[in-house]
């Protein structure tokens, strides 16, 4: 095994008001990998990957960025890790206050210590990279949901992070903006970005996932490569689930 | 009928030399009490459970008792306790507690409406708390919270009136003394509701170029 894995999460467990979340999930990506978690909603996704930079603390469990254990203790450790882990919501959280230069821009000044026309001239390229170099200087008002998540991605993409979360980005978006979104993600996987992604998009997942993971009721209870998953008569819950989205016409 | 004389002579020197009384009261007020409404907003909103208890106690207690009684229990109760305060100082004192409780519960608001999401987005990206709090909760609340805190400043403009109760000299004092002597109470108080008039057109001329000035696309309607 020649490849590294960059992130490696081990028995994460939530539990919130006594009920279990999050039950001994694991989870490992190696370089340039595209891990896609599917399964219905309430299962988990949303919490594990949130739990996986801490946002949501887990209870138990441990977390490796390139072999190196993450002291959840240690504040400090804990933001440099965050610093190198690019996170995507699906209700985009761009910061409402900033244009959408700044948005990429503010954490390269206030987290890696750039100085403000460098990291405006990294966040120009970066806005440039989804395609929105003409509304950097438009606030997160002034911008269709498409743009926002675009925008959202380009501030993930400045901070070099070593690995993606992407919590359903697609989820909050009217139908005919999805294309513009998978389509930047779709770039980042074929440039060999290393990617964790919660999603419905099945005909997305089962053309660019390294990996299916199928989530229910907190627990991973199936992985395994989307043409095994997913196989004629392959008889998983996997391919069960995607046979209803499918019915549904989603 | 004007008259002129009793005017130039009596009246304006009269409320001009309570005008400065009333300013050097209602700007010291108005900046000491907004810091102090800040942190007490702060508390409030996120202090832990004993000191928001206390926040909230001093709050109600400031909101539930009129700013006469408060002024009165400063300047004639306190000296019972060996506290001395001259007039304008009690007066003062009185109105930076009044306004810091109303100017809290401004702020309080507007911290609590800055959503969850953004808080989170800057935690993903590595930001420290006392980060977050600077460049993204800070700079959104306070366009949220400024125009309640503007009329804020404009309601502690005319209650500054309230000081000659307490035998402060400001232009409510001087207007009532020289109404009295002369019993001309309509032109007295014209003039005197004329100086609060302008004060608050300017102070609400001057906020609204600040709110201006900090205007971002969807914050406010404008």
């Amino acid at each position: 095994m020649n490849q590294q894995a960059v992130l490696r999460v081990e028995g994460i467990c939530k539990k919130l008001d006594g009920k279990s979340i999050l039950d001994d999930c694991s989870l490992t990506v190696n370089r340039g990998e595209l891990k896609v978690l599917i399964g219905p909603s309430g299962a988990g996704k949303s919490t594990f990957l949130q739990s996986i930079n801490c946002l949501i603390p887990p209870d138990a469990g441990e977390i490796y960025l390139e072999g190196q254990r993450l002291d959840r203790a240690d504040t400090a450790a804990l933001c440099a890790f965050r610093a190198q882990v690019g996170m995507i919501f699906q209700d985009f959280n761009l910061f409402d206050h900033l244009t959408a230069e700044e948005n990429v821009a503010i954490a390269l000044r206030k987290v890696r210590g750039m100085n403000a026309s460098d990291a405006k001239d990294r966040a120009q390229n970066e806005l440039a990279r989804v395609g929105l170099a003409r509304r950097a200087l438009l606030y997160p008002a002034q911008l269709s949901g498409g743009q926002k998540q675009r925008v959202a991605i380009a501030r993930a993409l400045a901070m070099d992070p070593k690995v993606i979360l992407l919590d359903e980005p697609t989820s909050a978006l009217d139908p005919e903006l999805v294309g513009e979104v998978l389509a930047v993600i779709r770039d980042l996987a074929s440039g060999g970005m290393t990617m964790v992604m919660a999603t419905h998009q099945m005909d997305f997942a089962r053309a660019l996932a390294t990996e299916i993971l199928f989530m229910e009721r907190g627990r991973i209870i199936e992985q395994g490569a989307p043409e095994t998953l997913l196989a004629e008569g392959s008889n998983t819950r996997t391919r069960d689930f995607c046979l209803r989205l499918l019915e549904m016409g989603a | 009928m004007l008259d002129t004389v009793f005017l130039a002579n009596e009246l304006l020197p009269a409320l001009n030399r309570g005008l400065l009384v009333s300013l050097a009261l209602i700007i010291p007020s108005a900046s000491l009490g907004f810091a102090g409404g800040v942190l007490l907003g702060c508390a409030r909103a996120f202090g832990p459970l004993w000191l928001r208890r206390l926040g909230d106690a001093y709050t109600a207690l400031i909101r539930g008792v009129p700013l006469a009684v408060q002024l009165m229990m400063i300047y004639y109760a306190l000296p019972k306790f060996g506290i001395f305060f001259p007039p304008f100082g009690a007066a003062m004192t009185s109105f930076i507690l009044c306004t810091a409780a109303y100017q809290s519960e401004y702020v309080r608001g507007a911290l609590l409406s800055i959503r969850q999401g953004q808080i989170r987005a800057a935690q993903a990206l590595g930001f420290s708390t006392l980060q977050t709090i600077t460049w993204i909760i800070i700079p959104q609340a306070a366009r949220r919270a400024l125009p309640g805190c503007g009329n804020e400043i404009v309601y502690l403009i005319k209650y500054s009136s309230l000081a000659y109760l307490v035998t402060c000299m400001e232009l409510m004092g001087e207007g009532k003394v020289i109404a009295s002597d002369t019993f001309r109470f309509t032109e007295v108080f014209l003039a005197v509701g004329a100086y609060y008039l302008a004060m608050v057109t300017l102070a609400s001329l001057l906020l609204r170029r600040l709110e201006d000035r900090f205007h971002i696309p969807g914050f406010g309607m404008r």
